[in-house]
């Protein structure tokens, strides 16, 4: 269960702002592709395009071949999941896990209610008797491993990371990165992930855009970090920074 | 981190929790004494309202005309009326009448308001113009005037006096409703539920009601304190409950021509307004902390 995404020169304006001039990429099934650039840059706007969390945008985005536009809802919302970047915000503060994980069951009217959020939980290592807690009563960490078991819990091919380790603590950071990349290793997921972070970027991702403006300006391999091949100059130039700012730490 | 397999264990019953948060709401009142005496008296309002035919030492409507306006005494607590009936009597059957407004308006209203912002809010756009444009015209005029002015269109009755309360009391829990939602609106869990498909109600309904309603209900206990003062406003002024009911507001009204030499005969209903309004209010100030969700579900 894998799925391709190509997006074809997405644009999409907030009232004058022109947020997205024209986006266009394409990942391959099974592949962890990455967004980088600075804040505002659009990167976020695009996941949220293609999820059709916004849906005045211009263009093209094809999950498996498919136009998301033209996927019904039910369908569209077992293939493309999102994970967000704050997970004390993602949570409904009044649900437990239970109901929070039984929710797109209900809603998609799936059986062995008890059977898929065990399996779930387990999958993102969280004891079962997690269920009936509540969000307030878990670490951030814990929250983040929730949202990710809502997000598998529709058995969804493309995952969309939000920054989904920018709210976390350095040591929970690594934890979160190595479980999505075992569930990648396991259930051959697509990632599009966003994030400002180049080190996560390297951890996880084959290959990266940089975008600045709402334009990429970059594609590139993920070994192009190391040696900061980047031909783009902005693209060189946020290389050199991070690799700047590691070497400082 | 070790991983418990519970899942053979029986499920905890989901009635459990609400019990607990119910439990943990009430421990939480009673441990601020505002609160407490609220809670104790509007227990005592409703035990009152619930044996009243016990506690009642005569029958409310029994006119002894030879014993008029007699002042409180062994055989008559609080005296009696220009009729000659027991105040005492009347007051503890007139609770059921005060109970029966509070208790009408609030299903009425809460629902009502909660509906209209959630929906309004949730929304957005023409249907948020809409919405509260009609709230802004309600809204607009003093309650009180405008419930005088249903029931003079309605006529002058108990009933219609609980309906033109409830139709100028829902603007206010609207306003607080949409106030909420707004703010929730753009929360990721809302984004979290629409990924996951689901419908507009079905987001309202689980997603955005629960977060409003501890607001909602706080605001709806402050509220029956004005409740029960416009229901006595309107008794007082011949538009609500019509005699020979023991309503409260009513019974001050007729007693008003007997005040100065006969002063129970207005003190012990304005008492019993006063002191059921006193504890809606503080009430309403206790279920503010209560309704904290941190309070709410800690162990």
């Amino acid at each position: 269960m894998t799925a391709s995404v190509s997006i074809d020169k997405m644009g999409i304006r907030f009232g004058s702002v022109q947020v997205l001039p024209e986006v266009s990429l394409e990942v391959g099934a099974g592949e962890c592709f990455g967004l980088v650039g600075e804040s505002g840059s659009g990167k976020s706007t695009v996941l949220r395009c293609l999820s059709l969390l916004l849906d005045n945008w211009s263009g093209e985005a094809r999950i498996g071949g498919t136009s998301v536009r033209a996927l019904d809802v039910m369908t569209r919302c077992r293939t493309v999941q999102m994970v967000f970047q704050d997970p004390y915000g993602s949570l409904h503060p009044r649900h437990s896990v239970r109901s929070t994980l039984s929710q797109p069951l209900a809603i998609h009217k799936l059986d062995a209610v008890e059977d898929r959020m065990a399996q779930a939980m387990t999958d993102v290592g969280l004891p079962l008797d997690f269920l009936d807690r509540y969000p307030h009563q878990l670490s951030g960490g814990q929250r983040q491993r929730v949202a990710i078991a809502r997000a598998l819990i529709l058995e969804p091919q493309v995952l969309l990371l939000d920054e989904p380790t920018s709210a976390l603590d350095v040591s929970v950071q690594a934890e979160i990165l190595n479980l999505l990349q075992r569930l990648r290793a396991e259930k051959g997921f697509t990632y599009l992930m966003v994030s400002h972070d180049l080190a996560v970027v390297d951890h996880m991702c084959d290959r990266f855009a940089v975008m600045q403006a709402g334009n990429i300006v970059d594609i590139l391999p993920r070994d192009a970090i190391v040696g900061n091949d980047a031909r783009h100059p902005y693209a060189h130039e946020l290389i050199a920074a991070s690799l700047r700012y590691e070497r400082a730490l | 981190m070790t991983l418990t397999n519970t899942a053979s264990q029986p499920r905890k019953k989901p009635h459990a929790q609400w019990l607990r948060a119910g439990m943990n709401i009430l421990r939480f009142l009673l441990h601020s004494p505002p609160s407490a005496f609220g809670l104790t008296v509007l227990a005592a309002l409703a035990l009152t309202a619930l044996f009243a035919p016990l506690i009642a030492s005569h029958d409310p409507y029994l006119q002894d005309l030879g014993n008029a306006l007699a002042a409180p005494s062994r055989a008559h607590y609080f005296g009696t009326d220009e009729l000659g009936r027991d105040i005492f009597s009347r007051l503890v059957f007139g609770a059921r009448i005060t109970l029966t407004i509070v208790f009408l308006v609030t299903i009425v209203v809460g629902p009502v308001g909660l509906f209209v912002g959630s929906v309004a809010g949730f929304y957005g756009g023409r249907v948020d113009t809409i919405l509260m444009r009609v709230t802004d015209i309600f809204l607009s005029f003093p309650s009180l005037i405008l419930s005088l002015a249903f029931v003079a269109a309605l006529g002058p009755s108990l009933n219609n006096a609980i309906i033109a309360i409830s139709l100028t009391a829902w603007p206010p829990i609207a306003r607080l409703a949409r106030a909420e939602t707004l703010t929730l609106r753009a929360a990721d869990y809302i984004a979290a539920a629409r990924l996951q498909g689901a419908s507009p109600s079905r987001i309202i309904w689980h997603s955005i009601v629960p977060m409003c309603l501890p607001s909602v209900l706080i605001r709806l206990t402050l509220n029956m304190a004005t409740v029960i003062l416009t229901a006595a406003g309107l008794g007082f002024l011949g538009l609500g409950a019509q005699p020979p009911l023991p309503e409260w507001g009513a019974m001050i009204a007729t007693g008003r021509r007997h005040m100065i030499d006969s002063w129970w005969l207005v003190t012990f209903p304005g008492l019993a307004i006063l002191s059921v309004s006193l504890a809606f209010n503080l009430l309403g100030d206790g279920l503010r902390d209560a309704l904290d969700p941190k309070q709410m579900n800690k162990r």
